[in-house]
């Protein structure tokens, strides 16, 4: 959208920019090819859209922290620009309308309710028990039922970059969905390579901040995934900073600096993937945080944080003209002959003197037939096969 | 500079031409906005915002309605793809004390509730029921899609359609409710978008989420119903009724004092009226205040307006919004109403419910609906819808007043089937004047398989409120004209006669504990049973199958050297 406004403007100024593209003399005539070539350049990567699938598996209030976590990622993508319909958000349970909460609809992400991730327009998808192990791969895999509205689907295709954030509690190889249930490492790299099988991704990038989150990537075997975790085997991740007001812990450790990496990131920014592994070293997280890139094509050094966190808006050219439509006139309808009258609320006479319902008829069931079948059985047997003729 | 300016014209006039088009291309529609802000008298302010957009047009005829204006698009496709004649979802969050509050204008229960009469000319009603929640609960973002066989009744008497109509067969009629439903941003965020000025411009520049659920009541409805476009009434259009009630509190909201404000409820003023909006206005109530003892009202307004609402003539204060003189110099509108409000009338019918006995095996319902006219009697029909695994024993049922047994004039039972069906009771009772009716029922509760026990089974399981719907006697004349032209918070219930008026009320949400498991027990039996098994059968097998062989002990060193010597020389050995 950006990109188009700025060629339209230029284009219909063109004679006050010379050379300003480096066009040259006879391209600056023709300056929709020139500007072509240009452009060319700014979409270089193989991606033409972007999606995010961002699930927090907590419930009860004081896993506050877990939706605090994935908030902050939904906040920083919606910033640089992934819309809602893009957008998959997961949140196992409510946070910010929890009785609990002394400041409602806030979840805050720093001491002294400093910034609101919550905000005002938040879109959740999924939330409360739709949360499951099955919901979460049945979106991965697009296998939903038929009547499964539009935002609550991914509906990626083959130059789709999709990230996916998953945070909750976890272990070596298993990730608890709320208190019931597990997803195991393996069940997640059979899924995306259901997605790679469908060409349902581009590229993906996955994000895990739980404890023993490496253990997660371990056994991915599908091509174009570039994996981040928060701590290796055998490593807890640990959580941030209580709020005393709220009192609970706020954010782990592993997101939180990772929303303050982001926060610095703006649509137009050149930083890499090399910078992202270098969020929450040691120092700062307690935990060793990881990161597997064998199974990515490209060089991580040259893969823009922009390319997963941002979002790409692809502007094609083209010198068609579209008609449009007249719109289908309202025919005044034919004038009714009747009048029509409200219904009364409570016709208590009416009520009264209704009919029972007419039951719809249904065949007998198991019980009713296989009672006659007994009887006849025992009636034949008794009277012996041959008294058959005298009934029918 | 010229082409520039060339340019601009030329985007005008294109911009021009295309809204031309599009006024007298279509069917007209009309958007209304209004607010009513009425003090109670325990301190709190109940403030009920309601946006009617009305649209003259045919949704189920065979073209597709392909132009949308102010009508939101998303909720059209729902009507024509569905053959919806109406439909009423709500959230809340809170529960309406209707004591201390009086009644409200539009009644709601506590959690999520959709009622949907569908066109007679649809021949599945049950899968089209099933697709429709799953699509709502993609455009308000909640889980309407666990809506299925298990919480859905048919109502046999009550929910007539509130629009017009002449077929009320009620094989056309869903009712069903989440009373566990959490209504948050998330829910508020795609209410907003659905009206035309969006949160931009007009009164929905007062909605903001943090202000709203800060509150001790929030409810967002939405109600759509084909209504009477004049006073022949031989047209229809559509009416998108899009209402929201907040009632803030004293103390949390109002610090204690007794000063309200736009800007201390909603912080924020209001600076314009909606552009494509034809009336925009707020009316305060003040009815007990005519000489200005009880609360002060500022900036004051000359116009004021009376309503016939909820059986009473009340009085209101008008503020027009699409009048520039509104906003006062500052641009900006601030109300301000410092002081209490007067007692206010015991409303005329209101009820409870609760959970009685003890114990995770059996239990009681109590219901009691309070009729508190000195000597007027009515009827009232409940409609109670109590979930499968809560198995009623209708023998027990028991209808008493005043001490004295009260006969139900009609009564609908429908029994439930486990993981199928819930129960439906309908009953209609004349309540005696002045009295208390309670009805009891006794119940069963059931255990549950593993799997369907939810993440958190401590919590309890929700039983939906019971629904009265009733005629109530009023003091004043009701206006039956029911297409004049009204205030949108006196018009929503049509009345057909002039002594009563319709009233919903609904009761409280039951919790109730079913008996749950202790789930760590598999893993327990598991191990007890494992290490039982492990040491009883390996003891018996050591036992069966050990023999026992006589060992040498083992020669000292020098006896095996001289072993070894006496082999060498062919000799036995010691």
């Amino acid at each position: 959208m950006y990109f188009l406004l700025v060629y339209m403007y230029i284009k219909n100024h063109v004679y006050m920019f010379p050379d300003l593209l480096g066009c040259h003399g006879k391209c600056r005539r023709y300056l929709f090819c020139c500007f072509q070539d240009r452009a060319g350049q700014f979409f270089s990567s193989g991606h033409t859209n972007n999606w995010a699938v961002l699930v927090c598996t907590s419930r009860f209030w004081f896993n506050y922290r877990h939706v605090a976590n994935t908030l902050s990622v939904y906040r920083s993508v919606k910033r640089l620009g992934i819309p809602d319909s893009h957008i998959v958000l997961m949140l196992a349970d409510d946070m910010a309308c929890n009785h609990r909460n002394p400041k409602p609809a806030t979840v805050f992400s720093h001491k002294n309710m400093e910034l609101n991730v919550y905000g005002d327009d938040v879109e959740v998808d999924y939330r409360g028990y739709e949360v499951t192990v099955e919901n979460f791969l049945r979106i991965l895999t697009g296998r939903l039922p038929p009547s499964t509205p539009r935002s609550k689907r991914l509906l990626s295709d083959d130059r789709s970059n999709i990230l996916i954030y998953l945070t909750g509690h976890g272990g070596n190889g298993f990730l608890k969905f709320q208190d019931s249930e597990e997803i195991s490492n393996v069940e997640l790299a059979d899924a995306f390579e259901q997605m790679w099988q469908k060409r349902r991704y581009n590229e993906l990038l996955f994000i895990i901040d739980t404890c023993q989150g490496a253990s997660m990537y371990e056994r991915f075997y599908s091509p174009n995934l570039m994996a981040l975790a928060s701590s290796q085997v055998g490593e807890d991740s640990l959580s941030h900073q209580p709020d005393l007001a709220i009192g609970v812990h706020l954010m782990d450790r592993y997101t939180f600096y990772l929303l303050e990496f982001l926060e610095d990131i703006h649509p137009a920014s050149k930083t890499n993937m090399n910078d992202l592994f270098k969020v929450c070293p040691k120092s700062q997280c307690v935990s060793t945080p990881g990161h597997r890139t064998d199974l990515f094509l490209r060089d991580p050094g040259s893969v823009l944080i922009t390319d997963f966190f941002g979002s790409v808006r692809k502007v094609e050219l083209t010198m068609e003209t579209i008609n449009l439509t007249d719109p289908i006139d309202a025919e005044s309808g034919e004038l009714q002959k009747e009048m029509h009258t409200y219904a009364d609320q409570l016709p208590v006479s009416e009520i009264i003197h209704q009919k029972p319902k007419q039951k719809d008829w249904h065949p007998p069931d198991g019980f009713i037939l296989g009672l006659w079948t007994l009887i006849l059985l025992v009636f034949f047997q008794t009277y012996g096969v041959k008294h058959l003729k005298h009934i029918f | 500079a010229m082409a520039e300016q060339k340019f601009r014209v030329r985007a005008r006039a294109l911009v021009c031409v295309f809204v031309c088009v599009v006024m007298c291309g279509c069917g007209r529609d009309d958007f209304q906005e209004e607010l009513v802000i009425r003090p109670l008298h325990s301190g709190d302010i109940y403030t009920s915002f309601q946006f009617r957009t009305l649209w003259e047009t045919d949704f189920t005829r065979e073209n597709k309605v392909s132009h949308y204006r102010l009508f939101p698009k998303s909720l059209g496709q729902v009507i024509s793809k569905f053959s919806v004649r109406e439909l009423h979802i709500s959230f809340t969050q809170g529960y309406w004390r209707t004591m201390q509050w009086g009644q409200p204008y539009l009644p709601s229960p506590p959690g999520a509730e959709l009622w949907v009469w569908f066109q007679d000319s649809l021949t599945d009603v049950d899968g089209t029921w099933k697709e429709l929640t799953n699509v709502l609960s993609g455009i308000f973002c909640a889980s309407l899609n666990f809506i299925d066989s298990t919480n859905t009744v048919q109502p046999s008497a009550s929910f007539k359609p509130l629009g017009i109509g002449n077929v009320t067969d009620h094989r056309f009629l869903r009712y069903a409710t989440l009373p566990r439903e959490i209504v948050c941003t998330e829910n508020l965020t795609p209410w907003k978008k659905l009206l035309p000025c969006g949160s931009k411009a007009g009164l929905a520049v007062l909605l903001k989420s943090e202000k709203l659920f800060h509150s001790s009541f929030h409810s967002q409805a939405v109600h759509i119903r084909p209504v009477c476009k004049d006073d022949q009434c031989k047209t229809t259009s559509w009416e998108l009724r899009q209402t929201l009630n907040v009632v803030f509190d004293l103390h949390n909201s109002g610090q204690g004092k007794n000063e309200w404000s736009l800007f201390k409820m909603f912080s924020r003023t209001l600076t314009e009226a909606c552009p494509v909006a034809s009336s925009s206005k707020i009316y305060i109530d003040i009815t007990d205040n005519s000489q200005g003892e009880q609360f002060e009202l500022s900036p004051a307004t000359p116009l004021l307006s009376q309503a016939v609402v909820l059986g009473d003539r009340r009085t209101f204060s008008v503020y027009d919004l699409t009048q520039q003189i509104t906003f006062g110099t500052m641009r900006s509108l601030n109300l301000l109403i410092r002081g209490k409000s007067s007692d206010m009338l015991r409303p005329l019918l209101h009820a409870e419910r609760y959970v009685a006995g003890y114990g995770l095996q059996t239990g009681e319902i109590h219901t009691l609906m309070y009729n508190n006219h000195p000597y007027r009697s009515f009827p009232v029909l409940l409609l109670d819808s109590v979930p499968w695994y809560l198995r009623l024993y209708i023998h027990t049922l028991t209808v008493t007043s005043k001490g004295k047994d009260n006969k139900p004039s009609y009564i609908h039972y429908q029994p439930s089937k486990d993981r199928v069906r819930p129960h439906l009771l309908e009953m209609l009772v004349q309540l005696p004047p002045n009295s208390v009716t309670e009805v009891t029922l006794q119940f069963e509760r059931a255990l549950l398989k593993w799997t369907e026990y939810t993440p958190d089974p401590n919590h309890g399981f929700y039983v939906g409120s019971s629904v009265i719907s009733s005629l109530v006697p009023s003091i004043v004349a009701m206006d039956t004209n029911n297409s004049r032209e009204r205030p949108l918070f006196s018009s929503f219930f049509p009345s057909k006669e002039e002594s009563s008026y319709f009233v919903r009320v609904y009761t409280e949400p039951l919790l109730v504990n079913l008996p749950t498991p202790d789930f760590s027990m598999p893993y327990n039996v598991i191990c007890l049973t494992c290490t039982v098994v492990a040491v009883g059968y390996g003891s018996l097998y050591n036992l069966l199958t050990r023999s026992f062989q006589i060992e040498e002990p083992s020669p000292g060193l020098a006896k095996r050297i001289a072993n070894i010597i006496r082999k060498m020389r062919g000799v036995p050995p010691l």
